[in-house]
């Protein structure tokens, strides 16, 4: 590609860092809450305290510029076998419907205390997300309404998820014929 | 051979032949086996040149039930009630390789085999199981129904009115 070229395919390029004030305005506005972030290829990912979660996810779906309606995702991670402390991290993904634009926002959890607020009185749709992860990760959501299992029967014993949950460990709930 | 057992073999092989060619089936379908039994189903493969063209989807009302998908620890139970609630005489065939073994689905949540939750007369493995493999394992289905032993009234009730009828002749 001759440099003429090159110039004209980054002029097409969106200026995105300009349409993504997201992680700026969060680093302005919670400077002690955040352990860390970084932006790659466009995906902005921040990682925050948990007790400063619903303050940060209040502020990201209030303020007017950034305007985050949509909780795309709510998942979790064990990092048991890759020997990261702390061992979850529960990761949120955000879209903004006005803006267009997403965020990554991630909360670290340790091991002998798996717990972080709910986002239920934000987003209805994080009560039937975390419920999912407390079925298969046992992370506990403080303040959500019904923390039941959602996939999992009630019989099952354990959180399938866990890395250190043996992978073929069956629970029948039916008398199983020999 | 006596008469009265004359009379039975023959009446057992007329209905053995009457219940091959009208297979009611209750499809408990869960996964992507169903696209393939849809296909056993419509014209071009035509179970209904079988006699099995016709899906009940009651259990009350059905012969045959085919088990089609993974079945999960979770649906176990529902599964073996809607066997209990088929009347006799009824089969059970196991469509696809998830409901023979549990398939590449080695894990937490799946049934091994849906052997370990009700008896199954016959296993279609394939992943899923091409038609023409469906149609082959409902004609050995066909043939077992056919030299098995009729039971026209419960097993009980049966052994009592052959051997009045023995006792008759």
């Amino acid at each position: 590609m001759s440099p003429e070229q090159q110039n004209n395919a980054q002029a097409q390029l969106p200026q995105v860092d300009g349409e993504r004030p997201a992680l700026g305005r969060l680093h302005q506005q919670f400077p002690e809450a955040i352990l860390a972030s970084h932006s790659y290829r466009g995906d902005d990912t921040i990682s925050v305290a948990g007790d400063s979660l619903l303050p940060i996810m209040q502020f990201l779906r209030e303020t007017p510029e950034l305007s985050f309606e949509t909780l795309m995702d709510l998942t979790a991670v064990d990092y048991l076998k890759m020997g990261k402390s702390p061992r979850f991290e529960v990761v949120y993904h955000l879209y903004s419907l006005t803006h267009n634009h997403r965020l990554r926002v991630k909360v670290p959890l340790p091991e002998d205390l798996p717990e972080v607020d709910s986002l239920t009185s934000l987003w209805k749709i994080a009560d039937w997300y975390e419920r999912e992860v407390w079925d298969m990760f046992g992370i506990k959501f403080r303040g959500h309404p019904d923390l039941r299992r959602l996939l999992m029967y009630e019989e099952f014993e354990g959180h399938p998820l866990r890395k250190d949950y043996p992978k073929s460990r069956r629970q029948p709930i039916v008398a199983q014929r020999t | 051979m006596g008469v009265g057992e004359f009379i039975t073999s023959k009446l057992d092989h007329a209905v053995g032949w009457a219940r091959k060619y009208s297979i009611f089936q209750y499809p408990f379908i869960t996964a992507c086996c169903g696209m393939e039994y849809m296909g056993v189903a419509c014209s071009h493969y035509d179970i209904d040149r079988f006699g099995a063209g016709f899906p009940r989807f009651t259990p009350r009302q059905s012969d045959v039930l085919f088990v089609v998908g993974t079945i999960s620890h979770k649906m176990a139970p529902v599964l073996k009630t809607i066997y209990e609630q088929m009347c006799e005489p009824k089969w059970v065939v196991a469509f696809g390789v998830c409901t023979c073994t549990g398939g590449f689905y080695d894990n937490y949540s799946t049934v091994q085999g849906i052997d370990t939750v009700i008896p199954v007369d016959l296993y279609i493995p394939g992943c899923p199981p091409r038609p023409e493999s469906v149609l082959d394992g409902l004609m050995l289905l066909q043939e077992k129904i056919q030299n098995q032993k009729q039971e026209i009234l419960p097993k009980a009730k049966w052994r009592e009115t052959q051997s009045s009828v023995s006792r008759l002749l």
